[in-house]
């Protein structure tokens, strides 16, 4: 039974997190008044581009084709360490959230590399972009982390979310609130959600991510989608372990309201998306610069007491 | 009840990093009077669970003072010199935050050295050291008279931050002064800015280093 529970979990993990997306779209759907996509649009775009044939530009090398597979792999590989619900992921392990931040580090390289790889200018630009923002919210996520295991004292990802109890948030919850704050925006940033980046737009000039994918087709276009929703997932499960400190024991409570957590941050992810508009491109980086600042701050309020 | 206190302070740091990174002077005297309420409510929620009298009213006297008072004189002072909306800094505002933010690490390192009775809540010295910082740092790097008088007000903020770490209610009388004397400051301030703007057309400090009598006075060549 406690080999099953966790690849339960990972499956659920695997299944559910293109239905986030289509959450954020339907608060976004509902504060303009329409209708809006179907809830499962995701799933119909993944199955449609799965069956079509890729094209692939004649100025491509090989590291164009491997940039969407090694991105897919690296946040597969990184859910297996993700604690669910307060339970650890199978491949927990002492110092797993230094291995956790370098995958996420080498999906992104080769996404880029990806981009690089076309020649195309837009893609270049959007590369550059990408890096550039990944230098601040790269450290803000570390630092996050960081002070995260200074708080409850504890290396392993699994580990800090579990000894991570209602006690603790009463007796450090300057930290704690500081690197919620701080991975939420990481979140926002890393996604390329609204105040940093808009999904929606099909402008190159503007975009960062979306202009990184322009070229890629097919079954790539569907592995690039699904590492995206796979990431958000990463991102918004944990937000979701760290406001969520009580474990009650019984697994399927726990899973309930944690999946109910994850509704919650697709809903403000949605709400921030409906009441704001896309910074200007130099002020992104104050943004993440407040990331920095409210990491740095948890971990020196954490390391002080 | 040492939680909520411990937020606030929290509060007031961030307080002390938007005020470094916010470009308009509207913005600047409405968060510098926010610090001042969040100041002003700290002994209250410090001060555990028995409300003094006197505690109650010197609160909401500083409240009063610091968060309807001095933004009123500041905007006044705004609108008679016709000051433009930005602050004029001397040096880019990332600067601006990673010198704060190196303020609050090298108070927190100091707040842990100094000989000082424990006052229950955590970070209140680095808090108050930073803010003190802070003030400076508006005083030196930016351009306006009227923010070197924003930058003196959140200084006054720290020192009574760094009050309230050495005892919680004894020093009512000597805060007491020190708010006089700021209230005098702002108000002289007030009236000269005024003046200063009305004689040369700017309140640009850094233009005022040269005696107008002795420019002219080369320029038109006469001694």
């Amino acid at each position: 039974m406690e080999i099953i529970k966790p690849l339960i979990q990972y499956l659920a993990v695997i299944i559910l997190s293109p239905l986030l997306l289509g959450l954020i779209n339907r608060v976004k759907a509902k504060f303009a008044g329409r209708r809006g996509q179907p809830l499962l649009q995701l799933y119909f775009d993944l199955y449609k581009l799965s069956y079509k044939t890729p094209v692939y530009s004649r100025t491509t090398t090989w590291l164009f084709r491997a940039g969407p597979v090694i991105g897919l792999s690296a946040i597969l590989c990184a859910l297996a360490a993700l604690p669910f619900a307060g339970r650890p992921g199978f491949l927990a392990f002492d110092g797993d959230f230094i291995f956790l931040i370098y995958l996420l580090g080498l999906g992104r390289f080769f996404t880029v590399l990806a981009a690089l790889d076309t020649g195309s200018s837009f893609e270049g630009m959007g590369a550059s972009r990408e890096v550039q923002f990944a230098v601040f919210s790269e450290p803000a996520f570390f630092l996050a982390l960081a002070a995260l295991s200074k708080a409850t004292g504890k290396l392993s990802l699994s580990g800090m979310f579990l000894a991570l109890e209602p006690a603790s948030w009463q007796a450090a919850a300057p930290a704690l609130l500081l690197l919620t704050a701080a991975l939420f925006i990481i979140l926002l940033a890393e996604n390329s959600r609204v105040p940093v980046d808009d999904p929606n737009t099909h402008l190159e000039l503007t975009m960062i991510h979306e202009v990184m994918v322009l070229d890629h087709s097919g079954p790539d276009l569907a592995y690039i989608l699904y590492g995206a929703a796979l990431k958000l997932w990463f991102f918004g499960a944990l937000i979701a372990s760290a406001v969520l400190p009580r474990h009650s024991g019984s697994w399927l409570y726990d899973g309930a309201a944690f999946l109910g957590m994850m509704a919650v941050i697709a809903a403000a992810i949605g709400t921030v998306e409906s009441v704001m508009a896309r910074l200007r491109m130099i002020k992104v980086q104050y943004l993440l610069m407040g990331a920095l600042v409210f990491s740095i701050l948890a971990l020196l309020f954490q390391t002080g007491r | 009840m040492s939680t909520l206190a411990e937020l606030t302070i929290v509060f007031i740091i961030l307080l002390n990093l938007a005020l470094a990174v916010s470009g308009s002077m509207s913005v600047c005297i409405r968060l510098a009077a926010i610090q001042g309420v969040a100041a002003g409510l700290l002994p209250l929620l410090a001060g555990g669970g028995v409300m003094r009298g006197r505690a109650m009213a010197f609160a909401a006297f500083i409240i009063l003072l610091k968060g309807a008072v001095f933004p009123w004189l500041m905007f006044r002072a705004r609108e008679k010199t016709g000051a433009r909306r930005d602050v004029d800094p001397l040096i880019g505002y990332p600067s601006s935050i990673m010198l704060c933010l190196g303020a609050f690490a090298a108070s927190s390192w100091l707040g842990s050295r100094l000989p000082l009775p424990h006052s229950g809540v955590a970070f209140i010295v680095p808090a108050s050291l930073a803010t003190i910082f802070t003030g400076f740092l508006l005083i030196t790097t930016r351009a306006k008279a009227i923010t070197q008088v924003l930058g003196y007000l959140v200084i006054e903020n720290g020192i009574y931050i760094f009050g309230l770490a050495l005892f919680v209610e004894q020093p009512l009388m000597v805060e007491l002064a020190i708010l006089l004397d700021v209230f005098v400051a702002v108000f002289v301030m007030g009236i000269a800015i005024f003046h200063i703007s009305r004689e040369f057309d700017h309140i640009d400090t850094d233009q005022m280093d040269e005696l107008t009598d002795w420019h002219q006075s080369e320029e038109g060549g006469n001694i």
